[in-house]
C-alpha cells in the first residue's frame, strides 16, 4: 500500500524515539515504540529507524521487550551489523530467572534470521533443552528447526537429533509436538524422522494428551508408519476410532486420513471408516463457519466418489440456505444432483425449483443444470419443470434452460417432442449468445418439427447485421442448411440471402469460409448436401449414462485433506455435463488433455495408423476445416497455422454407447513435399507411390473398439474428400 | 504449516501481518486482495493460489483472516485456526470488528507470536494464553443512551439491571482477572434451526443443530456438573419417559466431559484439569433433523393478486405460534418480488415495524423488532411494477424469515441444574441463557 508522507512520518518517530524525556518515561516510550509498529503493519517503510529500535530493546518492561521484537524480526535481515547489537541483550535474557522472559529472547534470538549470528545462537539453545520451564523447551526446540534452515548446508548434529528424540518423552505435549516438528524438518532429506514401532506406539498412547492441533500434527507423521502385523495394524485402527468420530472436523479428517493410508489392501475396513465419519462430516456441513462448510462439502464429494449411496437418506443437510452465498449453494447443488433416487426425486426437484428464481443469477442457471442433469434419469418430472421456467420469460433464466434441453437431448432424444414444443416463442427472451446458439443447435437438429422454425429463423437472419457473436452467425448457417435440407420450400429464400450476406459482406474469416463452404457444398447438389449435412443423431435406442461408476478410494485418497478438492472449480460434474459431442465449443476442455496424457501412458487404447490422399487439406484454412469437422462430431483440439510444414492437426471425437463413453483423439500430419523422403524413412507399413498430396492420420481411441474406430476413420476420410480447394 | 498471517479489512487495508517462515514477501498480501476481489460469483473463494503460494482464508467481523502455505496442508486445520484466531481475538479485544483490531494491534501481535512458532499452532487455549498475554485491550465502547437505561434512579439498581446483558460475555478475558472477587460463569444453549415449509403449509424439512457452550470466569472452579432434562433421548430408537420426550438425532460432546452420570440422570460433568481447559468450550453439539416436537413458530397465510392497474397486491398474514409468553425478536421478513417492480407502498399494523423494496436485492424486507407469541400480524404491499413479465406470481416468494427466539430452545432442551465445586467463596453469578436464531426460514408461497 502506498502511504503518503512516509519520510516525514520515519523523521517524527525518530525525534520521539530519542527524545531523552521520552526515554526516561516508560509509558511515553512504549507509545512511541507502538506508533512504529503501527506504522509498520500499514506499510510504511521504518527500516531507518533500526538503531533506535536496537536501543529500546535493553528495557524490564515486557510488553516493550516484545514490541521491539517484532520490528527486529522483520528488518534484522536488512542490518546484519546493527542486529549484532541486539544479540548481547538477548543472551542475557536467556539468563533471565522468568521464564517467560527467557523463551521470548530464545524464540526471537532465532527469528533475527541471520546465518552470522548462528554461532551465538547454539548454546543457548542446547540451554534451552534442558530448561526446567516447558515454555523454554517448546521455542528451543523448535529453535534448532530454524537454526537449520537457516544454514541448509550445514552438517546435521547428531547429538541435537538425539535430544531430540529423548525429548519425543518429554512431560509436556506441547515439546513432544514439537519435536516431531522439528525432526520432520531437519531429517527433511532422509525422508523424515524415523517412525518405528516403539516411537508409533508411545505417539499413539499419548494422543489423548493433545490438543486438536497436536493430535493432526501426529496423526499426519504416523502416515508414514507400516504396521508390521495384522494384528497390530488392528489395534491401532481400534485405538483411532473414538477420533475418527471426533467434534473436531479436523483430527477427524486427519484420522480418515491415516485410515486409507494404513490400509489400502483392506476395502471392506475403509468403507467402514467412510460410513463412521458420515456424521462428524455431515456436522461440519451445518457448521457456523461457511467456511467450514465448504471445505466438508468438498471432502463429501470426494466420499461420494466411492461410496454414491453413502449420504442418500441425508439429502435434506444439502438444501440450501436462504442466507448462503453462491458458492456453497452450487456445491450443494452438486451434492445433491448425485444423491438423487427414486425416492427423494420429487423432494429434490421440488427444492431446486425454488433456487431457480434466485436474485443471483449464478445460483440460478446452476440450479437449472442441476435440473437438467437429473433430467437424465428423470427426464418428465425436469422437463416439466423447465418449461414452466420458460414462462418466467426472463433472460438468463431462459439462456439457462435453452442450454440445458440442448445437453439433455443429445443424451434423451425420447424428450425431443417436449422440447420442440416448448420452443416456440422464446427467441424474444433469449439476448446473450450461448443461449441463442444453444436454441439455434436446437432447431437445427429438429427443426423439422418445429412449426414456427422458419419464421425464427427469419428472425434471426433479418437482425444478422447487428449480430455481434461470430459463433451465433456460424449456428445460425449450419441451422438454416440443415433446415433447407428438410424444408427447402420456406427456407430457400432465407437461405439465399443468408449466404449472400456472409460471403459478400461479412468480415470475419470464420464466418466467410463457412458461408463458402457451404455455398460449395450446394454446387455439389442436394443429394451430397444431404449425405454431409445429414449428420448423426443421437440414436434413442442407445441408453442413458445414469450416474458414474463407484471408483475405488484409492483414486482419491491421496487427496483427502488437502487443498486439492476445494480448489477444483464448479466441478468436474458440470463439464462432463457440457461434454456433448456436437457443440461448438472453441475452448478445450481441461480434463480432456488430462485424459490424452493418461491415455499416452497407459496401454488400453488402440492405436491405427492410416494414409488418406486429400490434396486440399494442407491449403484450406483452419476454420474450414473446423466447421467441416463440427458437421460430423469431430472436434478439433488444434492446428498448427496453414502452409506450416510439417502440418498437423489434433482432433478428438467423444462418442457415447450402451455401457460406456468412448473417447478417440487422432492427429492428421502432413509432412510437406520436401521432407517427404524422410517420412518415408521413419514410417512403417505400406507406403505406396504419389504420396505428396497423403495425410497420415494417426488414432487413439479409449476404451478399445475396433469396429467405432474403422466407422470413425471413414467419416473422417469422407470429410476431408469434401473439404473445399482454397487457394491463396 | 503457515507460512504467513495476515488480517486485511473488507477495502483491503492492512491491519496485521505477520511472517513465520520467510518463504514469501509481504507483497503477497496485495496479491491476495487483488484475487479475492476479481472472483466472479460461481467461483469458490476459499482457497486460491499465487505460484506455490497457497492462500486460506475466512470471513469474519467483515475482516479477512488469511493464512498462506507452500505445502498442502489439511484445509480443516487452516480454517478451524482462523477461525480460532479469530474466536481469541474477540476473546481478548471484547468485539471482533475493524476498529477493534486496529486499536489492539500490538496484543494482536502478541497473541499471534504465542499462538504459532515457525508456523507450528502451538496452542489456542486462551486460557493457557491468558499467562502469556501482557498487553492491555483497548476496548472501545460507544457512548450509548441506552446504556444509561439499565441505571435506575440515583443509580439504584433496577430490575433490569440485574439481567446479564447480552454483550455480558463479550468482554476481553483478561478483564476477569483484575475484577478478581466477581466470579460470574455463562452457560449458553444456542440452536440454529432451519426450516422449509411448502406452499401447502407442510414443513419439508426441519433441521436444528445446537450446541451448549460455557464461559466460564471463575479462577478455582475444577467440576462443574450440568443436568439436562431428564427425558433427554439420541436417536430414534431410545424413546424415554412418557411421550414428552427432548429428542436429538445425534450427539457429541466435547473430550473434557466426563459422562459417566449421563446415562442414568443426564449430567454432564466437566473436568477443566487446571491450566489445560481453554476459557470458552462447546461442551456439547447436537443435531435434530425432520421432527420438531412443536409446531413450526411462524405460518404465513398470503394471498397475493394482481389489481387492474397492473399493480401487485401481497396481503400477507403472519402467525406467530410460539406460547403467549415467549416472543420472536428482530425478524426479518424477504420477500423475493417479481423483477421489474419499481416502488412499493405498505400498510402494516403497528409504527414500530417498517418495510422497504431493495433494489438490489429485488425483494421486499419487512423488519418486526418484536413478535408475541400467539399474535398475528397482517401487511398489505402494493407493488408498483409497470413492466411484469407473463407469470409474476411464479417469481414472488419463496419467504425467507430471519429471527432470534430469546429463552427459548426448539428442541426444548433445558439446563435443569449447575453445580460447581468445590463450592465457590464469596458472591458468584451463573448465567444460564437459551436462544434459537434462525436465518433461513423459508416458506414457499
Amino acid at each position: 500500500m502506498p502511504y503518503l508522507g512516509s519520510e516525514d512520518t520515519v523523521r517524527e518517530l525518530r525525534r520521539h524515539l530519542s527524545n531523552p524525556n521520552v526515554q526516561s518515561d516508560p509509558l511515553r516510550y512504549r507509545s512511541s515504540i507502538l506508533k512504529v509498529i503501527r506504522a509498520m503493519s500499514q506499510g510504511v517503510d521504518v527500516a531507518g529507524l533500526f538503531s533506535e529500535m536496537v536501543k529500546a530493546c535493553a528495557t524490564v518492561d515486557i510488553v516493550q521487550k516484545k514490541l521491539v521484537y517484532v520490528f527486529l524480526c522483520s528488518y534484522a535481515t536488512l542490518n546484519p551489523e546493527l542486529s549484532l547489537l541486539v544479540i548481547n541483550t538477548l543472551r542475557k535474557d536467556c539468563q533471565d530467572p522468568n521464564p517467560m522472559v527467557r523463551s521470548l529472547a530464545l524464540r526471537n534470538m532465532v527469528n533475527l534470521r541471520l546465518p552470522s549470528l548462528a554461532e551465538y545462537v547454539e548454546q543457548p539453545l542446547s540451554a534451552g533443552l534442558r530448561d526446567r520451564a516447558a515454555c523454554v523447551r517448546r521455542v528451543a526446540v523448535l529453535g534448532w528447526a530454524k537454526l537449520h534452515n537457516l544454514q541448509p548446508a550445514s552438517e546435521i548434529d547428531a547429538a541435537v537429533v538425539n535430544e531430540l528424540y529423548g525429548l519425543l518423552r518429554d512431560p509436556d505435549p506441547v515439546v513432544m509436538v514439537n519435536c516431531l516438528r522439528a525432526l520432520e524438518e531437519i531429517l527433511k532429506e532422509e525422508g523424515g524422522m524415523a517412525i518405528n514401532k516403539p516411537i508409533t506406539h508411545h505417539l499413539l498412547n499419548r494422543l489423548g494428551q493433545l490438543d486438536v492441533w497436536g493430535q493432526c500434527e501426529v496423526l499426519r507423521v504416523l502416515q508414514r508408519y507400516r504396521p508390521q502385523s495384522e494384528s497390530e495394524l488392528f489395534d491401532i485402527l481400534s485405538l483411532l476410532d473414538a477420533s475418527l468420530v471426533s467434534p473436531h472436523p479436523p483430527v477427524m479428517a486427519a484420522t480418515l486420513s491415516l485410515f486409507l493410508v494404513l490400509c489400502p489392501d483392506l476395502p471392506a475396513v475403509s468403507f467402514a471408516a467412510l460410513e463412521r465419519v458420515r456424521g462428524p462430516l455431515l456436522a461440519a456441513c451445518g457448521s457456523a463457519s461457511r467456511e467450514t462448510r465448504f471445505t466438508a462439502l468438498c471432502h463429501i464429494q470426494l466420499l461420494l466418489r466411492s461410496l454414491p449411496g453413502l449420504m442418500g437418506a441425508h439429502y435434506k443437510r444439502f438444501f440450501c440456505g436462504y442466507a448462503e452465498p453462491a458458492y456453497i449453494k452450487q456445491r450443494k447443488m452438486q451434492v445433491l444432483v448425485e444423491l438423487v433416487n427414486d425416492d427423494n426425486v420429487a423432494m429434490l426437484l421440488d427444492e431446486l425449483r425454488g433456487y431457480c428464481t434466485d436474485v443471483n443469477a449464478d445460483t440460478a442457471q446452476a440450479a437449472i443444470s442441476a435440473i437438467g442433469r437429473i433430467g437424465r434419469s428423470y427426464s418428465d418430472q425436469c422437463l416439466q419443470i423447465l418449461t414452466g421456467l420458460l414462462g418466467l420469460q426472463q433472460e438468463h433464466i431462459t439462456s439457462a434452460v435453452v442450454q440445458t434441453m440442448r445437453d439433455l437431448v443429445w443424451v434423451c432424444p425420447q424428450c425431443s417432442d417436449t422440447v420442440c414444443s416448448a420452443l416456440e416463442g422464446c427467441e424474444e427472451t433469449l439476448q446473450d449468445s450461448q443461449g441463442r446458439q444453444a436454441l439455434l443447435w436446437l432447431l437445427a437438429v429438429h427443426g423439422e418439427r418445429v412449426r414456427s422454425a422458419p419464421y425464427t429463423l427469419e428472425g434471426f437472419i433479418d437482425g444478422v447485421r447487428g449480430e455481434a457473436s461470430p459463433g451465433v452467425k456460424m449456428e445460425l448457417l449450419t441451422t438454416t442448411m440443415r433446415l433447407f435440407v428438410c424444408r427447402p420450400a420456406e427456407t430457400q429464400d432465407m437461405l439465399g440471402r443468408l449466404l449472400h450476406h456472409c460471403i459478400e459482406e461479412e468480415t470475419d474469416m470464420c464466418v466467410r469460409d463457412q458461408a463458402l463452404l457451404y455455398y460449395r457444398l450446394l454446387r455439389c447438389g442436394m443429394e451430397e448436401t444431404r449425405r454431409v449435412l445429414g449428420g448423426r443423431r443421437s440414436e434413442p435406442s442407445l441408453g442413458v449414462l445414469i450416474g458414474r461408476p463407484a471408483e475405488p478410494i484409492s483414486q482419491w485418497a491421496s487427496s483427502f485433506n488437502t487443498l486439492e478438492p476445494l480448489k477444483q472449480g464448479a466441478g468436474e460434474t458440470e463439464t462432463t455435463g457440457r461434454a456433448s459431442p456436437q457443440h461448438v465449443t472453441f475452448d478445450l476442455d481441461s480434463d480432456l488433455s488430462d485424459t490424452l496424457n493418461s491415455g499416452a501412458e497407459e496401454l488400453d487404447y488402440v492405436c491405427l495408423e492410416e494414409r488418406i490422399r486429400c490434396p486440399a487439406v494442407p491449403h484450406c484454412s483452419p476454420q474450414s476445416l473446423q466447421a467441416a469437422m463440427q458437421l460430423v462430431n469431430i472436434q478439433t483440439l488444434a492446428f498448427t497455422a496453414a502452409h506450416a510444414s510439417p502440418w498437423r492437426v489434433y482432433l478428438y471425437t467423444h462418442a457415447q454407447q450402451a455401457a460406456r463413453s468412448a473417447l478417440i483423439l487422432g492427429q492428421l500430419l502432413y509432412a510437406g513435399e520436401d521432407e517427404d523422403e524422410d517420412e518415408a524413412g521413419l514410417s512403417e507399413g505400406p507406403s505406396p507411390r504419389g504420396r505428396e498430396e497423403e495425410v497420415k492420420v494417426t488414432l487413439k481411441q479409449r476404451p478399445r473398439d475396433e469396429k467405432a474406430l474403422q466407422g470413425f476413420l471413414s467419416i473422417l476420410t469422407a470429410v476431408l474428400h469434401t473439404l473445399p480447394f482454397n487457394t491463396h | 504449516m503457515i507460512s504467513q498471517v495476515f488480517i486485511l479489512s473488507s477495502q483491503g487495508d492492512h491491519l496485521i501481518y505477520k511472517d513465520f517462515r520467510g518463504e514469501a514477501g509481504s507483497d503477497v498480501v496485495g496479491v491476495f486482495y487483488e484475487k479475492v476481489t476479481a472472483l466472479t460469483g460461481d467461483q469458490p473463494p476459499v482457497v486460491m493460489n499465487h505460484g506455490d503460494l497457497h492462500f486460506v482464508h475466512v470471513r469474519q467481523g467483515g475482516l479477512y483472516w488469511v493464512a498462506t502455505t507452500t505445502a498442502d496442508s489439511s484445509p480443516f486445520t487452516l480454517i478451524e485456526f482462523l477461525n480460532r484466531l479469530a474466536a481469541l481475538v474477540k476473546d481478548y479485544c471484547g468485539s471482533l470488528c475493524e476498529k477493534s483490531v486496529q486499536m489492539n494491534f500490538a496484543l494482536i501481535y502478541e497473541l499471534l507470536d504465542e499462538v504459532v512458532d515457525y508456523g507450528y499452532i502451538q496452542t489456542t487455549s486462551s486460557d493457557v494464553l491468558k499467562n502469556f498475554i501482557q498487553t492491555e485491550a483497548v476496548c472501545s465502547k460507544p457512548f450509548s443512551l441506552f446504556d444509561l437505561s439499565n441505571v435506575g434512579l440515583f443509580g439504584a439498581e433496577t430490575q433490569q439491571s440485574k439481567v446479564a446483558p447480552s454483550s455480558a460475555a463479550t468482554r476481553p478475558v483478561q478483564s476477569s482477572r483484575e475484577q478478581g472477587g466477581k466470579s460470574e460463569i455463562f452457560v449458553d444453549v444456542i440452536e440454529r434451526m432451519s426450516v422449509v415449509i411448502g406452499s401447502n403449509g407442510v414443513v419439508m424439512k426441519a433441521d436444528v443443530e445446537g450446541e451448549i457452550r460455557v464461559k466460564c470466569f471463575m479462577p478455582s472452579c475444577s467440576e462443574m456438573r450440568i443436568g439436562l432434562n431428564e427425558e433427554f433421548s439420541i436417536g430414534k430408537s431410545q424413546i424415554r419417559g412418557y411421550g414428552a420426550a427432548v429428542r436429538v438425532d445425534e450427539c457429541s460432546f466435547h473430550q473434557a466431559v466426563r459422562l459417566d452420570e449421563f446415562s442414568s440422570s443426564r449430567i454432564l460433568r466437566l473436568c477443566p484439569s487446571p491450566g489445560e481447559s481453554s476459557n470458552e468450550q462447546t461442551v456439547m453439539q447436537y443435531q435434530l433433523s425432520d421432527e420438531l416436537p412443536s409446531a413450526p413458530p411462524f405460518r404465513l397465510y398470503p394471498t397475493i393478486e394482481r389489481d387492474s392497474g397492473g399493480r401487485l397486491l401481497m396481503y400477507l398474514k403472519l402467525r406467530c405460534d410460539l406460547l403467549p409468553r415467549s416472543a420472536a425478536i428482530n425478524v426479518c421478513v424477504t420477500i423475493p418480488v417479481p423483477r421489474g417492480s419499481v416502488s412499493v407502498s405498505q400498510e402494516l399494523s403497528s409504527p414500530d415495524q417498517s418495510a422497504e423494496l431493495k433494489l438490489q436485492s429485488r425483494a421486499i424486507e419487512w423488519r418486526i423488532p418484536r413478535f408475541p407469541g400467539g399474535t398475528q400480524l397482517s401487511a398489505l404491499f402494493k407493488l408498483e411494477a409497470p413492466a411484469l413479465g407473463p407469470a409474476p406470481l411464479m417469481e414472488v416468494g419463496p419467504v425467507v424469515l430471519a429471527f432470534e427466539l430469546p429463552h427459548l430452545t426448539v428442541t426444548g432442551l433445558q439446563i435443569r441444574f449447575l453445580r460447581l465445586s468445590p463450592v465457590q467463596p464469596g458472591p458468584s453469578q451463573r448465567w444460564i441463557r437459551y436462544v434459537t436464531h434462525s436465518d433461513s426460514y423459508v416458506i414457499r408461497v
